[in-house]
């Protein structure tokens, strides 16, 4: 057993497996594949925003990545292992309009579904569990709103029960499929703190972010998507102008003239 | 009301008032999850795939069991499910076209076939075609303790696995990402919902049975926004419904079971979405005057003070 495992890993390799390694990774829904050979491996502790045009994949990554959607190729490892033995260590925040908010149930009880996957199949939360939950609302600003049905909170407090609810997963690696669409300040605020917060404690958070404007502010790695990867590193060397022109075709002219974004090779001439 | 009373100690009725009741009871917890899932239509389509299951099941045995008759419609609403499956992937085609052309092909052949039966020589066909609109006053003791069955292990399932039908039903993407074999639960469910159907089909008959799924399930939900309640409640009006059918079907003379038990479901409807607090018609409209008054209030207050104000000037 230990042999196989020693055998299984590249000989001489000390380091820590890295939480997210996807190698090769196609996925397609029908002929034309929606992501192509996809290769990256993240680093331990970073926030790292997954950036692209409509359509670029990014979603069905993240979806692939947590095996929601089958792959036709290629690998995805969390931790050295396949994401299904390792799902304990993965939290997910899906999109907002991906439920039906009119559902019967509170706003505690959703973030205590995030503690399913730590209890037995027949378990029912107890105790432990609400006091868990609890604490996951208030650690997003939310406590006062434990008790209230769900489709009386507003956007933004809907998504910051589903970030409580990953919060309760107690995972080591984050999934987070654009939490900051369409919220209010006091949400992207909360969001924000939320992320530096998970940070600190040497979490891994991969974020399907929209607006570029925010991008250098929140993460410290990017990655560029476009059915394939364009590009993947560190924010400062990654989030160029030559780069993200590249990603989005010609779409960006926008940014010409809107966002700051440093040029990759103008250097500080201007 | 002495008539209900002679009835109630006659033991044969007590029998079929006990299937009713148990009946109700079943198809309101599982409908409560299939309603939330919104597959409260996939309920009506499994009962009328089950009539063929049903006729083919007696073709080929010559038996009138309820058991014989839970695996032939049961597999005729694995066949529809996967041809609704099928369908919407294969098609353009949304599933509520899906279902609509195989739930009208199934009990078209369901009539086909219940016809042929009609004109064959079983001996013991008489009672097949009761089983359109259902007659409760048919079901035998065998009958009641299938269905009591039927009823432990549905109550059973969904209790155990409550957690797991409850993610599933809100949130399937989060239940998948969990770990939780949702196809497999998704089919479970479904599964349940078909032996519901093919256990309600003798007494509420394959056109009404679905009503048992939806009706009390909707109703349940107008009176909280609690999952488990919400399941209990369900639960009880569905076996509400089913005890007033029976006594009420076996007091009025010539009157069907089925169709009174789902009228009496559908009266609860109508007193769950007048009444029901918060979401109830009635609620809604005092909430809306309410805040109007407390707004002219205010606007009055607003209005004396700026008079008051100029009259000073």
């Amino acid at each position: 057993m230990s042999l196989t495992k020693a055998l299984s890993k590249p000989a001489g390799s000390t380091a820590a497996p890295s939480p997210l390694s996807v190698n090769g990774l196609t996925v397609a829904y029908q002929k034309k594949p929606v992501l192509r050979g996809v290769t990256f491996e993240i680093n331990e502790g970073e926030l790292i925003g997954v950036i692209g045009p409509n359509g670029a994949g990014k979603s069905t990554l993240m979806k692939a990545a947590l095996g929601l959607i089958p792959s036709i190729g290629g690998e995805v490892l969390v931790y050295g292992k396949p994401y299904k033995e390792q799902r304990k260590l993965i939290g997910y925040v899906p999109q907002r309009e991906s439920v039906d908010w009119d559902f019967p149930t509170n706003a505690l009880d959703v973030v205590m579904m995030g503690r399913y996957g730590h209890l037995g199949w027949f378990r029912r939360p107890g105790a432990k569990e609400k006091a868990i939950a609890l604490e996951c609302l208030s650690k997003v600003g939310m406590a006062d709103f434990a008790d209230r049905q769900i489709s009386q909170l507003s956007g933004g407090q809907q998504q910051r029960v589903f970030l409580a609810r990953a919060l309760a997963q107690d995972a080591k690696l984050y999934f987070m499929d654009e939490p900051f669409a369409g919220v209010d300040a006091a949400t992207e605020k909360a969001i924000i703190t939320l992320l530096q917060e998970l940070k600190r404690q040497g979490k891994t958070v991969v974020v399907v972010h929209h607006d570029l404007a925010t991008v250098q502010d929140y993460f410290d790695s990017v990655l560029l998507l476009n059915v394939e990867l364009q590009a993947y590193g560190p924010t400062e060397q990654v989030f160029t102008q030559e780069r993200l022109q590249q990603t989005y075709g010609g779409r960006l002219a926008f940014l010409d003239r809107s966002f700051q974004v440093p040029a990759a090779d103008s250097g500080k001439g201007v | 009301m002495a008539n209900i009373w002679s009835m109630i100690a006659d033991p044969n009725m007590q029998w079929i008032f006990l299937g009713c009741t148990l009946l109700g009871l079943s198809s309101g917890v599982i409908g409560s999850f299939s309603y939330l899932r919104k597959q409260s239509l996939m309920g009506d389509t499994l009962a009328h795939a089950a009539l063929p299951g049903i006729c083919i099941a007696f073709m080929l045995t010559g038996i009138k069991s309820i058991g014989l008759f839970l695996i032939g419609a049961g597999l005729a609403g694995l066949i529809a499910t996967f041809g609704i499956g099928y369908i919407t992937r294969h098609t353009k085609l949304k599933q509520d076209a899906a279902m609509g052309i195989v739930l009208s092909s199934f009990f078209g052949l369901g009539i086909v076939l219940l016809t042929v039966i009609q004109h064959g020589n079983y001996g013991n066909q008489a009672g097949l075609d009761k089983f359109l609109f259902g007659q409760a006053a048919s079901m035998i003791g065998s009958d009641v303790i299938t269905m009591s069955i039927v009823c432990i292990v549905l109550l059973s399932i969904c209790t155990l696995l409550f957690k797991q039908f409850k993610l599933i039903s809100f949130d399937p993407g989060f239940a998948r990402g969990l770990g939780y074999p949702v196809a497999a639960l998704e089919q479970l469910m479904m599964l349940l919902m078909v032996v519901a159907v093919v256990a309600g089909i003798q007494a509420v008959g394959v056109v009404l049975v679905a009503a048992l799924l939806i009706t009390p399930a909707v109703s349940a939900r107008y009176w909280t926004n609690k999952l488990s309640l919400m399941v209990i409640l369900s639960g009880i009006f569905g076996a509400a419904s089913g005890a007033v059918g029976t006594l009420f079907s076996a007091s009025v003379s010539n009157l069907p079971t089925g169709p009174v038990t789902v009228l009496a479901a559908t009266l609860m409807f109508g007193i769950s979405i007048l009444f029901g607090p918060q979401r109830g018609i009635v609620a809604k409209r005092l909430m809306r005057q309410r805040a109007k008054r407390r707004f002219a209030v205010q606007r009055e207050i607003s209005i004396h003070d700026n008079t008051k104000k100029e009259a000073a000037l």
